[in-house]
């Protein structure tokens, strides 16, 4: 049954971009016919991951297509069921958010065709991949996400910023995918078969099921963007369209976390607490040096996109303390960590989308995405605002948003560490939690950056001056996520207790003792270890509110504020270019932790020709100038060396069969 | 429900008690600069004015702006609910542990930040920014050191963990010691005192938790004064409770509520003391010394957290 709902949502997909191609020539038909259709898939996938996640049973079916040998096995177990769910809830919202958001486009030079086409195609890609049960349909599947999304990131083709980016994009999905391919191939080497119930029981020597968990690492560490394999992701997400970034960032990268999870969990099994080790390594990395980019970005949705890096990082983090607690044979914190990661990709999902469909209508209306042109946005776009700030608090882990819990969960299972044997590892991991701690306090600077640098204080442009609130239908899209972002950061319980289903699958006994005293308490090892009880929190919050706020009746009533120019130890009076810029918001955290980034800063002083000096920051990123120059410049020279045999010659061409052709007898003869 | 109306009275106390440590350290400290001094209850008389005063609000101030005082006010009064101050085994405690609380302090703080950047004035922004920067760079450190605490008593719960220690016979945990120190760090710059941030100062370029709170009037800044001094009493209480849990009631019975109380305000007066010797002692530091204060706290808890690891489990 859920996997027959699941069908339909993938059909409705597909529809979504085919069906606008009877109309070649209608944007308005594209729209008309696209989004609906989209919203039609995000509703029955939600339906379908829904029911799955809730079944103990996995539902699975073979259908005749595919190769000969090898027909395509599709399956929708727990796993699979809660990544369908948050694909297709973001796929909902953004088939609300869309229709009038891409109105935008239809006034550009391309025709919306190949959006809604490449749309539909890459929704129906993501599902699939989570339905995929053999290596077969998940490489195809995958490949239909990846090159998609690789057209939807290219789709305004007339800056060549975008085709460069798209380029990459590109490029980076095609190595990882090679990497997964790899990571499969020796499974199946093993398992005798690409189907993965026969990959899941074969049995592996530690070296070879190694190698075959380093290649899952990085191939699907590639599509998450951990660093530093990263680079791709600040690049492409600012130039897709916004709607288009929010799946990209807050669902396709949660893709290539279910094919980690899958992979690592399901079809390897046998987890060793070394790899555990290495992703809590690599992803603490990338939660501390994301966040740290992010703050120097002044791009809204590169700002964005890198916070990505860092959320991943953070989910990284809880799947890493999973494994090392699963390779030392502590089950229930194996599986209470495998909950943090999960429950922080919903979160993540959640309100990475809502940040992104807020850019959008920012940089929709005001023209700039530029963070220094913006300013009071707040009193133009006052819906879009208080959604945008439900986001950058959750995004902040603070409670009572979503953000926090899963946080809070992941500190839960670093607090745990003591219980291993290995007293290095021991101290280890709560020095992983202070990383955290430290991404988490970073992380709420660089949204008090954003919020209060584009939305308060006076514009500091025409453009942004003169913008206004965007229609219903993007609004809706915002409101329904932040309402969610609210009720998942207040309902721990509930969620932990469906999540639990999953860990269930590869952690038998669960964790009895977490969602053990109702719906108003989760406590994650015991009531006496920690609790948190989400709920009264916001009540209490709610209550003293009103406490304080009746206490000042009576003087509202005697004094209604009075408003006056802003008196600033008085100064005299202001204008928007003697605000804090989101530069100098930054400078001291710039100045402390200076060698994170390669830095150019140069200054002019005025001088009797120039009025004014002048000020230039430049901020790069050393994974692309310590680690990708330095390989391309290596492909480039090695291509070049191999250019000289090219000669153009037809004798030398002849030459080289020749002597390949006694090479080979030889290799064959001995 | 005997339980709950304990909370609330405690709740009451510590909210209701703090304007009185803010005031005992002042007046201390112009003893110990031999100044007359303003009585230790003068800041309730400064808030009671605040809140009877008109309150103006800036021209270019948005929402934001007005709630912020109140987000700011109920966080931290709800973090007072949870700290356990007179006696322990109190149903509020366990609606948040330690990590809860942290992050209660960073809500507050965000809308603090966004309050000083809403205006447009370019103090609010400085503030804001050195808020951020500093917090930052304590949270870490702060976290780090409740959890060499959690690890030794195996819970985050602030009421468990003093239950434990209490229980404990006396013994000197050289962990303690590191993430004691580290901690008076930590809660040193995070209540912005002396010499991280001065809370006397009006001097627009040293100023940090001031400038932020420049275009608050009337019973909007006395909202945020009163949440600036809960937050020093919660440290202290913290500070107090966490490494001298003696006193500290662990039953209802009145003599052990009435003893819990007097430990507790003994303790806080002496910590205002020795916080007010140390305010007269020291110089406010430049802004970019503290990221090496802060740095230090933070290598102090990481010493707690390894010699714990290293020397005490076993």
């Amino acid at each position: 049954m859920p996997l027959s709902l699941a069908f339909t949502a993938v059909g409705a997909a597909l529809l979504s971009g085919l069906l606008p191609l009877v109309r070649p020539g209608s944007n308005a038909a594209a729209r008309l016919i696209a989004f609906p259709l989209l919203g039609i898939s995000g509703i029955f996938g939600m339906i379908a991951g829904g029911m799955a996640l809730g079944n103990t049973q996995s539902d699975s079916i073979v259908l005749p297509v595919g190769l000969p040998w090898l027909h395509s096995h599709l399956q929708l177990d727990p796993l699979a069921g809660f990544f369908l769910a948050v694909v297709s809830l973001v796929t909902l919202v953004a088939a609300i958010y869309g229709p009038a958001y891409v109105r935008e486009y239809e006034q550009g030079p391309q025709p919306l065709l190949p959006l809604t086409l490449f749309t539909g195609l890459f929704v129906a890609g993501m599902q699939l991949v989570l339905l995929a049960a053999d290596a077969f349909s998940f490489m195809i599947a995958w490949e239909l996400m990846s090159v998609t999304s690789y057209f939807l990131v290219a789709y305004q083709h007339q800056h060549e910023v975008n085709r460069r980016a798209a380029f990459i994009y590109l490029l980076m999905a095609q190595v990882g995918g090679l990497f997964i391919l790899l990571g499969y191939g020796v499974l199946s080497g093993f398992g005798h078969g690409f189907d993965f119930a026969h990959m899941a029981a074969a049995t592996l020597s530690p070296g070879w099921s190694s190698v075959a968990f380093l290649l899952a690492f990085v191939g699907f560490g590639m599509k998450a963007g951990v660093v530093p394999l990263h680079v791709w992701l600040p690049q492409a997400h600012p130039v897709a369209p916004s709607h288009i970034s929010a799946l990209m960032s807050g669902v396709m990268l949660k893709v290539a976390v279910y094919g980690f999870i899958r992979f690592s969990y399901d079809l390897l099994g046998g987890i060793h607490w070394q790899w555990g080790a290495l992703v809590l390594f690599v992803g603490s990395a990338s939660a501390i040096l994301g966040v740290l980019y992010a703050l120097m970005q002044h791009d809204l949705k590169r700002l964005l996109a890198y916070h990505s890096v860092e959320n991943i990082g953070i989910i990284y983090m809880g799947l890493g303390l999973s494994m090392i607690f699963a390779g030392t044979g502590h089950q229930a914190l194996a599986a209470l960590g495998l909950i943090a990661a999960l429950y922080h990709c919903l979160n993540h999902a959640l309100f990475k989308s809502l940040l992104f469909f807020g850019a959008g209508v920012v940089l929709q209306q005001s023209h700039e995405h530029d963070l220094e042109k913006m300013g009071g946005l707040i009193r133009r776009l006052p819906v879009t605002a208080t959604c945008f700030l439900v986001g950058c608090i959750s995004i902040s882990a603070l409670p009572p948003f979503n953000g926090f819990v899963s946080e809070w969960l992941t500190f839960q299972t670093a607090l745990q560490g003591p219980v291993l044997e290995n007293n290095i590892l021991g101290a280890l991991i709560p020095v992983a939690a202070a990383v955290l701690a430290l991404t988490g306090a970073l992380a709420a600077a660089c949204f008090v950056k954003v919020f209060g640098i584009c939305f308060l204080g006076l514009p500091r442009s025409e453009k942004s001056a003169a913008a206004t609130e965007t229609t219903p239908g993007p609004l809706a899209g915002q409101i329904v996520l932040a309402v969610l972002c609210l009720l998942f950061g207040v309902l721990p319980t509930w969620t932990v207790g469906q999540l639990e289903h999953i860990a269930r699958l590869f952690f038998p006994g669960g964790m009895p003792e977490t969602t053990a005293h109702g719906w108003l308490w989760l406590t994650p090892v015991s009531s006496q270890v920690a609790s948190y009880g989400a709920p009264l929190v916001l009540l209490g919050i709610g209550l003293a509110w009103v406490l304080a706020w009746l206490w000042m009746h009576p003087r509202r009533r005697r004094f209604p504020v009075r408003r006056a120019p802003a008196w600033d130890c008085g100064f005299g009076p202001l204008n928007a270019r003697m605000q804090y810029t989101a530069t100098a918001f930054t400078m001291p955290i710039r100045r402390i932790f200076r060698p994170v980034w390669p830095i150019t800063e140069s200054y002019r002083a005025p001088t009797a020709e120039e009025q004014g000096g002048r000020y230039q920051l430049k901020i790069g990123d050393w994974a692309w100038l310590k680690v990708y120059e330095p390989i391309g410049r290596l492909l480039l020279t090695t291509a070049r060396r191999m250019a000289m045999i090219q000669g153009g010659n037809i004798r030398a061409y002849l030459a080289y069969s020749f002597f390949t052709l006694i090479v080979l007898l030889l290799v064959v003869s001995l | 429900m005997k339980g709950w109306l304990l909370a609330l009275v405690q709740t009451g106390l510590l909210a209701f008690g703090a304007p009185f440590l803010a005031g005992w350290v002042k007046w201390i400290k112009c003893r110990l600069q031999s100044r007359q001094g303003p009585p230790p209850w003068q800041p309730y008389r400064d808030l009671l004015r605040l809140f009877g005063k008109e309150v103006v609000v800036a021209e270019a101030a948005s929402p934001i702006f007005r709630i912020a005082p109140y987000v700011v006010f109920s966080v931290t009064a709800l973090a007072c609910s949870v700290v356990p101050m007179v006696a322990i085994g109190l149903p509020t405690a366990a609606i948040a542990d330690v990590i809860v609380l942290v992050g209660f302090f960073a809500l507050g703080r965000f809308f603090l930040a966004l309050a000083g950047m809403d205006v447009g004035t370019s103090f609010g922004g400085m503030g804001s920014s050195r808020e951020m920067t500093i917090a930052s760079l304590a949270e870490p450190a702060m976290l780090l050191g409740v959890f060499t605490l959690a690890m030794t008593v195996r819970s985050t719960n602030l009421a468990s963990m003093i239950g434990y220690l209490i229980e404990q016979p006396f013994q000197l945990y050289p962990s303690f010691v590191f993430a004691a120190m580290g901690l008076v760090l930590v809660a040193v710059a995070e209540t912005g005192r002396i010499p991280v941030d001065n809370p006397a100062t009006h001097l627009e370029l040293t100023m940090v938790h001031e400038a932020m709170i420049l275009e608050f009037s009337g019973r909007h800044l006395a909202l945020m004064e009163w949440g600036a001094m809960l937050k020093l009493m919660i440290y202290s209480v913290l500070l107090c409770n966490l490494f001298l849990p003696w006193g500290v009631a662990v039953d209802f019975a009145p003599l052990s509520l009435l003893i819990g109380l007097g430990a507790i305000t003994l303790k806080l007066l002496l910590l205002g003391t020795a916080l007010a010797v140390a305010e007269t002692g020291l110089a406010k530091m430049r802004l970019f010394r503290v990221p090496q204060y802060l740095g230090l706290a933070f290598i102090l808890c990481l010493l707690g957290m390894l010699s714990h690891v290293i020397l005490e489990v076993n």
